[in-house]
Formats: structure tokens, sequence, C-alpha cells
């Protein structure tokens, strides 16, 4: 029995009047791969928000790498030094090169040596594979090369956990799987991932364990052969059939 | 005809005296714009930065001194603190000190605002892909948002800092020797009042254009 790193006790959030997350029981070990799925509007970026704090929860607690989030005077920087994050729109910072952008938090945060940083930084755009884009800016990338620049600069602060926050929804279809492959990659190096997605056939080769959600709460967990052969709930049903038979 | 022999005989007080602000007495546009463009926008971060602060005890002031100061003149301003403050405080304030004050406290409430606007206009997601790495509040807006911010304020702040280099000409009626009062001077002597104002007319022009163009170089940089 592997270390549990995520743990959702009945955490509960609102957005003003409307409840977003309602009392999410959830358990993530070290090495897993969770995919969480549902419709639009069901809490699913919420979710993995809450695990880096971009988002607190108001009621129940959140365990992550064994600090609780909602510990007053938790430290929230150090944490999410340890818990990566990619979001759907890159989010690479413009007014840096790719270089730039994977060294700014190991130089800043971790005060690493910008000449350490710069290696490590290279080597993660050799896993990335994109090496030769080093120096460019990030509006001269294509979207699939943004994703991955964004992939290794979460990487660069070797973090336990990483989130995706679904890191294929703004791609062009012909560049979804060159982010999809890296993502496997570290999947098979053994990092603990958390993501949404609506990437089906990913979930079904890389991840242990679909989670679905609808209306802030978890429906159903299961491994992606019992749920995509047989899914329990109507609406998880209902929900894979609209997006399986596009 | 025009007569340029006026503005030959007197190139050096309107130039080195009213321009540039060097010679024996205290006066300038240049001496009194460049610290008032420079402080008026260090002050003016600090208004705008305050206006976006969570705790209100911070924003509130910071929203009612724009308010205020955008909304009276600035020739106004101007003599409050040239007839009001020396009198509160019983210290006479020479000329140069209460120009160079009016503008800085002026010009910050619209550097305030651009600097404001500058900041709210880089996208929610660069905070909060910077914020995931583990960055500081404080750090994100050094490293992330600043950056950004600034290269998409250029244009405003040069409009007004344009807009300010122009009005230090107001500084001319407390006796301030500007480029303006320079040209007055010279024409109370020898009447020429085409030449002086034409002349000090294209010399305003060409520094306002000058920033202009230094202003369209910073924004081709690349992004």
């Amino acid at each position: 029995m592997t270390e549990t790193v995520i743990e959702f006790k009945r955490a509960t959030k609102w957005f003003g009047k409307l409840q977003v997350l309602r009392e999410i029981t959830l358990a993530v070990r070290a090495g897993e791969v969770v995919v969480v799925c549902g419709p639009s509007g069901s809490g699913k970026s919420t979710l993995i928000r809450c695990v880096n704090a971009l988002e607190p929860i108001q009621e129940g607690e959140l365990i992550v790498l064994g600090e609780s989030l909602t510990r007053p005077g938790v430290n929230l920087s150090a944490l999410r030094t340890r818990v990566g994050m990619v979001f759907q729109s890159f989010n690479l910072f413009p007014h840096m090169t790719v270089l730039q952008n994977i060294m700014l938090a190991p130089i800043k945060v971790r005060g690493l040596a910008p000449a350490e940083a710069e290696k490590t930084a290279r080597a993660l755009l050799e896993r990335v594979r994109i090496p030769d884009k080093a120096g460019v800016y990030p509006a001269n990338l294509s979207g699939g090369q943004q994703q991955r620049v964004a992939i290794a600069r979460a990487l660069a602060m070797q973090p336990k956990i990483m989130l995706f926050d679904e890191p294929t929804s703004a791609l062009d279809p012909e560049m979804i799987n060159e982010v999809l492959d890296v993502m496997t990659d570290l999947a098979k190096e053994g990092m603990t991932m958390m993501c949404v997605t609506h990437e089906m056939g990913f979930a079904r080769r890389v991840a242990h364990r679909v989670v679905f959600m609808d209306a802030g709460q978890v429906v159903e967990e299961a491994a992606p052969e019992a749920f995509f052969a047989a899914a329990k709930s109507d609406r998880a049903r209902e929900f894979l059939s609209k997006i399986l038979t596009h | 005809m025009l007569d340029l022999s006026v503005l030959v005989n007197n190139f050096t007080f309107l130039i080195v005296q009213g321009l540039l602000g060097l010679g024996g007495f205290t006066g300038g546009t240049l001496r009194l714009a460049v610290p008032a463009i420079v402080l008026g926008f260090v002050f003016g971060i600090f208004v705008g930065l305050a206006r976006l602060a969570r705790a209100r005890a911070i924003s509130l002031p910071a929203t009612l001194y724009v308010e205020f100061f955008r909304g009276v003149p600035l020739v106004m301003v101007i003599f409050w603190i040239w007839f009001i403050v020396p009198q509160l405080l019983r210290v006479p304030i020479p000329e140069y000190g209460v120009a160079l004050t009016a503008f800085v406290i002026f010009e910050a409430a619209y550097f305030g605002e651009i600097v404001r606007a500058g900041i709210q206009s880089v996208p929610r997601g660069q905070v909060e892909a910077a914020t995931a790495l583990g960055l500081t509040r404080a750090q994100t807006m050094r490293f992330v948002v600043l950056p950004q911010a600034i290269r998409n304020m250029v244009p405003s702040l040069v409009t007004q800092m344009i807009v300010l280099f122009k009005d230090t000409s107001l500084a001319s009626i407390i006796g301030y020797v500007d480029l303006t009062k320079a040209a007055q001077i010279v024409n109370n002597r020898e009447i020429r009042p085409f030449e002086l104002y034409l002349f000090i007319a294209v010399v305003y022009w060409v520094c306002t254009y000058s920033m202009s163009q230094v202003a369209r170089r910073f924004e081709r940089r690349p992004a």
C-alpha cells in the first residue's frame, strides 16, 4: 500500500451562492494517474485547482503531501513548489523566452544558480522534445509546443504531483498527441497525476482510475476498463454516450 | 516680416535658461519636467497598486486621492501650494519646489490610473501560472505582471508624459522661468510675439515628438 498524497475529506466549496463542490471525499496515492471527467460545470477543474490551493475550500479538509491546506498559517507557496500545474490556456509568460519561462521559478523560488537552472531547463526541453526552441518567445510556438514548454516549466520545480487542467482542450487536433505523449512518458516514470481531460483514449491507456463528476459530486470512481465497459451510474453512461459517439 | 535676430540674440536665455534650466537662477522646462515625470510615475505606481489592494484601508484612500485630483484643475493645485501651504507651514517655498510638488501630486493620480489599467490588462492566467509555480504575490507582481503591464501602458504613459511636459508651462504663472516665461520676458522687452511664440512652439513640438518616437521604439520590441 503506497502512501496517500492527496486526500479530500468531505471538501465543500461555494462560489457565492453556487455550491461547486459537495462533500468531496477522494484519495490519490503516490504514483497514481487519476483522470477526472464529467460534463462542463461539474466542478472538475475546481477540484484540481483546490489541490494547489489556487481555490480554497470552505468546509471539510484537504491534505496534500501531508499538509492540511485548511490549517491556518500553512505555507502555500512552499506547497505549490511541490505540486506542478498545467493549464488549458498554457499561460506561458509572453515577455520571456522559453528558457527564461522554465528558469524563473527555480531561480527566484528555489534560489538555484542561473547556470544550474539553465542546465535543468535544457534537459527538460530535451525531455519534452523541443530542445531547439530554448531561445524562442512563446508567441512564435505552436499550441502543442507551448503546452509542452508549460509542462517543462512545471517539472522544473521537481514537483511530487502534477495537475493537468484540460491540457489539450485548446489545441488543434493534430497537436493533441504530442502533448499526450509527453504526459504518457511522465505517467510511466511514476509521476502522481490528476488530469481533467476529455481524452478518453488517454484515460483508457494511461489512467489507473477514472473519477466521474457531476454537479459538484464524485458520482463514480472506477478503473478505466470497468468505467468505459460498464459505468454504474446513469449520469456517467449518458456522459460517455455523448462524448464517445461523435 | 519675421525678424529672427531676436531669437539669435536671446538664444542662450531661451534655450539654456528657459528650456534646460542651466544658469544663474532656477528655472527651466526640462529641469522641472524630467523630475516631475519620474517622481510622478514612481508615485503613480504606488497609487495604482494601492487602488488594486485587497484591503479597503489601502484601496479606499488611493481611490479618493485619484478621484479628487482628477476632479480639480492643475492651476488650482499650483495656487494652493503657492499661497496656502506656506501659510500653514509658516515657511516660504520657492517656485521650483511649489511647481514640482504640484505636478508630482497631480500627475500621480493620472499615472496611477494608467498603472491600474495596465495591471488589470494582464490576463488572470498569468498570475495563476506564477502562483502555481510557488512565486509569492510580490514576486508574481515584479517578474510576471509588471513587465507585461508596463509594456501595455506605454502608449498611455507617453501621452500623459507629453501632457505633463506641456503643462509645465503653467508654472510660469507663479513666476517660474520655464521656456514660456522666458519667451514672455524677452517679448516684454523686445515686442516680437510672432517670432518668440512660434519659436517656443517649435521647441515644445520637437521635444514631444522625440518622446513619442522613443516610445514607438519601445512598443516595437518583441513581446
